[in-house]
């Protein structure tokens, strides 16, 4: 039952504004998948060119091979989850249930059945009689999954779901809507500003920015392995260094930073000997070592966050480093002034090119 | 027949019928006027209408008249209206909300009413004339400029009154106590403070009250004698027995739509640039005042809500006094109202009649044509926009006259019928009910159209499913208002009646003309509590006590 989506060079333009150019991507059958990205940067309008709210100006999209362009909305059988739930308000939570099924003609007891069934999986049944106004934000969200997926959708479409929880409730029903997508089986469009949700829920992300698709991968591969500079900055926090190439045998890579601090990289594109890079350090990629095989940092800021410890450091490089130490690993805490030698866990580290600031790892691909 | 991608939905089929509609009723007669308005019995097209009104002493007077009854009304109604306001809201006065309730009534009753009931109190043969007269006291006649002023002063200040209170409960108290932490104190903090963040609503509420003056038929009529307005002009012109010229009258209808385009116009320009937005986190509360100036703030809103309800109060005393034909009689009984049933009832059913069929119409499209302008925004939805408040700058006289004059001849005659009074009703009440729909459903989330079209709904059954159930509260207040005020109609029916479609208010505006006063008397009385029933079950189904204009 669960369909692939294939989205292939789309166009939006609304009045005079493109909002997407020429964006393509391919959703595979069953998946959970997230399109990631700041605030305007076409993830709402793609989700809802899928949904058919919006036109689409160019290019198709179809659910395997039909395609769906030209289909109205009330006929593409997707469910969706809105933002602010979109609850009907004069109906009870029974009725917004049973809403989407009585229109398809099925026998009385059937309906009754799929709607008793479908409350047990999302947890809403001593509610069944409440009007929306009467439920908390979290019970809304979860009629509003049921209402959703009742009517056995092909596609599942989220916008933001969560955004309106606080933040105890969102980890809560992030696992909630998990698993009932893996237990159902089917392919989800969900969309998101928040990585942290996107990381944690998703089969694979699509980064987006400026209406376009910078990445698309596994979780851990956004986060490990970023295409462009854009994913690596958006992604959790990564330092921005320069570097040299000092030379290069094979895919490694002997890399100069500006502090001088000198790296290899494996897996490295063939480079000339010379060439400038952009080096990326998550904060978390530090180690802490002596004056001989680190350099040199001064302790500006100091945060104890009880897991691990934050600090700011100077490298002299004239920005701000961000450094995270565990707890448990760390032999003692810094205080602000102190000098401190940092090295860099090469494995780890990102390349990119200076100028089009996309990567120059072998292996890393824009979409997966 | 389409373009590709582009449906034929519910909603399309919706935005065709409120062209047809506004194209047949509104457009076609607006643009048969303009024609008329440059033609006369002898020439295709002439300008000879304008200068026979610019250049006739008796039209230019006309027009001054009308302009200087309406500003001074206009400056006198923001005078009492804007205090008044501001008393209630910042001070506590006991039975405010009778009063609020007394003024809403005031001003939902037929003007011309007003006019009637003074001249009974103070007119040649006033009651309270002749009393005076025996005391020895003179009083001025009531007639003219000054019968005028008071009348659409005590009828329209209600409105200024209405909207300042609104914009001032919307004040945020600690703007007030910035002001005073800053060194302003009593009138100076009002008039530095308060003052300037309300003016936009007063100007707007002005130019409703200038607009309503300026169209009012009824008032100068009755009370005017030989002060000539605009609309009496025009209404005298269109049915002159010497040669009623359709083209002149056009023509000073067309001044008049211009006059109050301008105005109206005007105040969306100057307001649309001084719009402020306040946070609410601290709501204005009423102050409990003491000694001299507490009794001088209950005085005045008091004697103001007395001199406003006066007339009514009055009418209906009158309506239980004997007549004896059109004279009064001693004592007091029913013989108005025995009268008004045996000769009168087809007014009263009319009336009735007339106004749910309307209301319905008013409510099924009303509730169409605001989602349309709220949900569908595109040029066509602005177009329709302009349409339905349209009807706010064409006096009632006028647009009774637009219908008329082009609907009295093949290929549709309407002239005549109940109908085309239905339509009027229709065009002139239904921003209403478009208003106050379309308020709530922009409180409504789009998105519970969406969710329902992701279920499988089309455009309408979503509509009828969803989106209007969710509505009902809006609709239904806003339906209560254009009732109220169908019932009250008065100019554009004077144009469109005839003896078979004779309504209540034509009925009372004949009766008072021809002295039949106590009959008038009982019908208004009707009226009246009809008002104040729908009134009543408004303020239940609201929860509220203010209306929204």
């Amino acid at each position: 039952m669960a369909v692939s989506i294939h989205i292939d060079h789309v166009k939006k333009v609304y009045e005079k504004n493109t909002v997407i150019q020429d964006l393509s991507a391919d959703i595979k059958s069953g998946e959970l998948f997230t399109l990631l990205g700041p605030s305007g940067c076409g993830k709402t309008t793609l989700l809802r060119m899928i949904a058919g709210f919006n036109s689409i100006e160019h290019g198709t999209i179809a659910f395997d091979d039909q395609v769906i362009n030209n289909i109205p909305v009330y006929k593409r059988n997707f469910g969706m989850v809105f933002q602010n739930y979109a609850i009907f308000p004069n109906m009870t939570v029974y009725r917004n249930i049973e809403y989407g099924l009585k229109n398809k003609k099925l026998p009385k007891d059937e309906i009754r059945k799929r709607v008793e069934d479908i409350m047990e999986t999302v947890q809403i049944k001593q509610y069944q009689d409440r009007y929306p106004d009467k439920l908390s934000g979290g019970q809304q969200q979860r009629v509003a999954l049921a209402r959703a997926i009742v009517v056995r959708p092909q596609v599942l479409l989220m916008d933001e779901p969560l955004s309106n929880l606080d933040a105890k409730l969102r980890i809560e029903m992030r696992e909630a809507i998990r698993e009932i997508q893996k237990k159902i089986g089917i392919t989800t469009v969900y969309v998101t500003h928040d990585q942290e949700e996107a990381l944690a829920i998703s089969d694979r992300i699509a980064v987006m920015n400026k209406g376009d698709i910078q990445q698309i991968d596994i979780p851990e591969r956004i986060y490990s392995r970023p295409y462009n500079t854009f994913v690596a900055d958006f992604i959790g926090h990564s330092n921005r260094f320069t570097g040299k190439v000092e030379e290069q045998h094979g895919g490694t890579a002997v890399v100069k930073m500006q502090t001088g601090y000198v790296l290899t990289v494996d897996h490295v594109k063939p480079l000339a000997a010379g060439q400038e890079v952009l080096v990326y350090v998550r904060p978390e990629e530090f180690v802490f070592t002596d004056k001989d095989h680190g350099m040199k940092a001064t302790v500006t800021v100091k945060r104890f966050l009880g897991k691990y410890i934050h600090y700011v450091v100077d490298c002299g490089t004239g920005a701000n480093i961000e450094v995270t130490a565990d707890t448990s690993n760390a032999e003692r805490i810094h205080e602000p002034g102190e000098t401190i030698y940092l090295g860099v866990n090469a494995r780890r580290a990102n390349l990119f090119d200076t100028e089009k600031e996309v990567t120059l790892l072998e292996g890393v691909e824009r979409y997966v | 027949m389409f373009k590709k991608g582009v449906r034929f939905d519910f909603w399309s089929f919706v935005s065709l019928l409120s062209l047809i509609f506004f194209g047949l009723f509104l457009v076609i007669p607006v643009i048969r006027m303009l024609v008329f308005s440059f033609q006369s019995t002898e020439a295709p097209f002439t300008v000879e209408n304008f200068v026979r009104f610019f250049s006739r002493k008796y039209y230019t007077t006309g027009m001054w008249n009308s302009i200087k009854v309406v500003s001074a009304s206009t400056l006198v109604v923001i005078l009492i209206g804007v205090p008044l306001a501001y008393i209630t809201t910042t001070f506590k006065i006991r039975g405010n909300r009778l009063i609020n309730i007394l003024i809403i009534m005031s001003m939902l009753s037929p003007p011309f009413l007003g006019a009637y009931s003074w001249i009974l109190m103070l007119g040649r043969n006033g009651e309270i004339t002749n009393i005076l007269k025996q005391l020895g006291i003179p009083i001025p006649s009531i007639y003219g400029f000054g019968g005028i002023l008071l009348v659409f002063v005590l009828k329209l200040f209600p409105y200024i009154y209405m909207y300042t209170k609104g914009a001032l409960k919307k004040v945020d108290a600690s703007l007030g106590e910035a002001a005073e932490s800053l060194g302003y104190h009593g009138l100076h903090k009002v008039v530095r403070v308060s003052l300037p963040l309300v003016l936009p609503t007063i100007l707007a509420g002005a130019t409703i009250v200038f607009l309503r003056a300026f169209a009012d038929y009824g008032t100068p009529r009755l009370i005017g004698e030989g002060y000539n307005t605009l609309p009496v002009i025009v209404y005298q012109e269109w049915v002159s027995e010497t040669g009623a010229n359709a083209y002149f009258a056009s023509a000073v209808a067309m001044i008049m739509i211009i006059v109050a385009a301008v105005v109206f116009l005007l105040q969306k320009y100057i307001t649309s640039r001084k719009n402020y937005t306040m946070s609410m986190l601290n709501p204005p509360k009423a102050k409990q005042l003491k000694g001299v100036p507490n009794v001088l703030a209950h005085a005045y809103v008091y004697l103001i809500t007395l001199l406003a309800t006066l007339p009514q109060i009055y009418i209906i005393l009158i309506s239980f006094r004997n007549t004896k034909g059109v004279m009064w009689a001693d004592g007091y009984g029913f013989s108005s109202y025995v009268n008004v049933f045996t000769k009168s009832i087809k007014s009263i059913t009319n009336t009735f009649e007339f106004g749910v069929i309307a209301i319905i119409v008013v409510i099924i499209l009303g509730t169409l044509f605001a989602y349309l302008t709220v949900r569908k925004r595109n040029f066509f939805s602005k177009v329709l926009d302009v349409f339905i408040m349209f009807p706010y700058v064409i006096p009632g006289t006028i647009f009774g006259l637009l219908l008329l004059m082009t609907y009295n001849r093949p290929p549709l005659v309407l002239s005549g019928t109940a109908a085309i009074i239905i339509i009027s009703y229709v065009i002139r009440r239904m921003p209403y009910t478009v208003r106050s729909s379309a308020a709530i459903l922009r409180q409504i989330s789009p998105s519970i159209d969406e969710a329902s079209a992701s279920l499988g709904y089309g455009s309408m059954q979503t509509f009828f499913n969803v989106t209007m159930p969710v509505m009902i509260p809006g609709i239904v207040s806003g339906a209560i208002l254009s009732w109220i005020t169908i019932l009250n109609e008065l100019s554009s029916t004077l144009m469109l009646y005839t003896g078979r479609t004779q309504t209540m208010t034509v009925t009372i505006f004949q009766e008072i003309s021809r002295g039949g006063y106590g009959t008038a008397a009982a019908l208004s009385t009707i009226l009246t509590v009809t008002m104040i029933v729908s009134l009543l079950i408004f303020f239940k189904l609201t929860k509220s006590e203010d209306i929204d204009l």
